[in-house]
């Protein structure tokens, strides 16, 4: 187990089939990009779960503050009308 | 089902049923010893493939053989004599680079035979090989991987691996070792002749190796017999652990 701490932790997202985006799905050590998604492979899509997988260094992620909620969350907590509850979806449009 | 010698048919699920069972029950040996947890997992995923592609096999050979043995009693309740897989397959795990080097011989050679069995006579054999061929193209992609980073790794890991390719290379033989049984399903297109397997898996391992940096041995011994029941003894070790509840406790269901 040692030598795991010194791989790089990455980021696994999976998309599930056709036309959907790729989820966070969890995170895992790796050597390098490929044996990430080898492991993100065995580890995440056991269950028949995945079409596609991206993976990404997290050192690559940028995030975003929590000392920085209220001024990048908040302010759109007052805006309803950038829902789309205006107006009626039809029934066989999935995915939306 | 062709009713052309069912026998070679059925003797040769039963062997491939055996190949992933033995192989099957020792890669699950890494659950939970394996150096990470995302290794665990695969090592896990890999031997229940195999052993997923042996209760296939074992059903067809027991519907074939039509005496009323079940895949079960097929598994559990012969002896190393009457087990027919080759004897690489029986090798012990020895480090992590004896069990990646195993793996890869032995899902290089099952991807090739199996792609040629989708295309056979046998439609049963057919369906499983179709099913099977895509687990070991990822037996062989995983182990690939590892092959390469171990041999062009560390000096300690491309040492390891260098000795894990030489004692597996004797066993690689006996892939090509084709009896009368083989000669028949070769005629039926179920199985590669063996002259095309041979260059095809030796070309398929030779890249690997090469981007390994790893060299193959230059050694004459050439073990063989496990088509035809002649085992190891490590064998005995592995159905004696895995035989023992069946056999003290036959019929018992939880």
């Amino acid at each position: 187990m040692s030598d795991q701490q010194d791989w790089p932790l990455f980021e696994v997202f999976i998309r599930s089939k056709q036309g959907v985006s790729h989820v966070h799905a969890g995170s895992l050590h790796a050597a390098d990009a490929q044996m990430a998604l080898d492991n993100a492979r065995d580890v995440y899509t056991r269950r028949n779960e995945g079409a596609s997988i991206w993976v990404v260094p997290s050192a690559a992620v940028t995030a975003s503050s929590p000392q920085e909620k209220g001024a990048f969350f908040d302010p759109s907590e007052s805006k309803i009308y950038r829902h789309p509850t205006f107006y009626d979806v039809p029934d066989d449009v999935e995915c939306l | 089902m062709s009713m052309e010698n069912p026998i070679a048919v059925m003797t040769t699920a039963l062997r491939f049923a055996d190949n992933a069972m033995v192989l099957g029950q020792r890669v699950s040996h890494w659950v939970s010893r394996s150096p990470t947890i995302e290794l665990d997992i695969g090592f896990a995923n890999q031997g229940l493939d195999l052993i997923g592609q042996a209760n296939l096999f074992y059903e067809l050979a027991a519907s074939l053989e039509g005496k009323g043995r079940s895949a079960d009693d097929l598994a559990f309740l012969r002896g190393p004599e009457d087990y027919y897989n080759l004897q690489l397959v029986e090798q012990p795990n020895g480090d992590f680079a004896q069990t990646v080097m195993r793996q890869l011989f032995y899902a290089l050679y099952a991807e090739l035979v199996f792609e040629q069995m989708i295309n056979g006579s046998q439609a049963d054999l057919a369906a499983i090989a179709a099913k099977g061929q895509k687990e070991m193209a990822y037996h062989v992609r995983h182990a690939g991987e590892w092959v390469v980073r171990l041999g062009d790794g560390t000096d300690e890991s491309h040492q390891r691996c260098q000795k894990a390719l030489d004692f597996m290379w004797p066993y690689s033989h006996e892939f090509f070792a084709y009896d009368e049984v083989d000669d028949e399903m070769v005629r039926q297109g179920v199985l590669p002749d063996k002259e095309t397997l041979k260059s095809q898996w030796s070309e398929s391992l030779g890249e690997i190796i090469e981007r390994a940096g790893l060299t193959i041995p230059d050694s004459n011994w050439q073990p063989g017999g496990g088509r035809q029941g002649v085992h190891s003894e490590h064998l005995s070790y592995l159905l004696a652990e895995m035989q023992v509840l069946p056999r003290n406790h036959p019929g018992a269901e939880w």
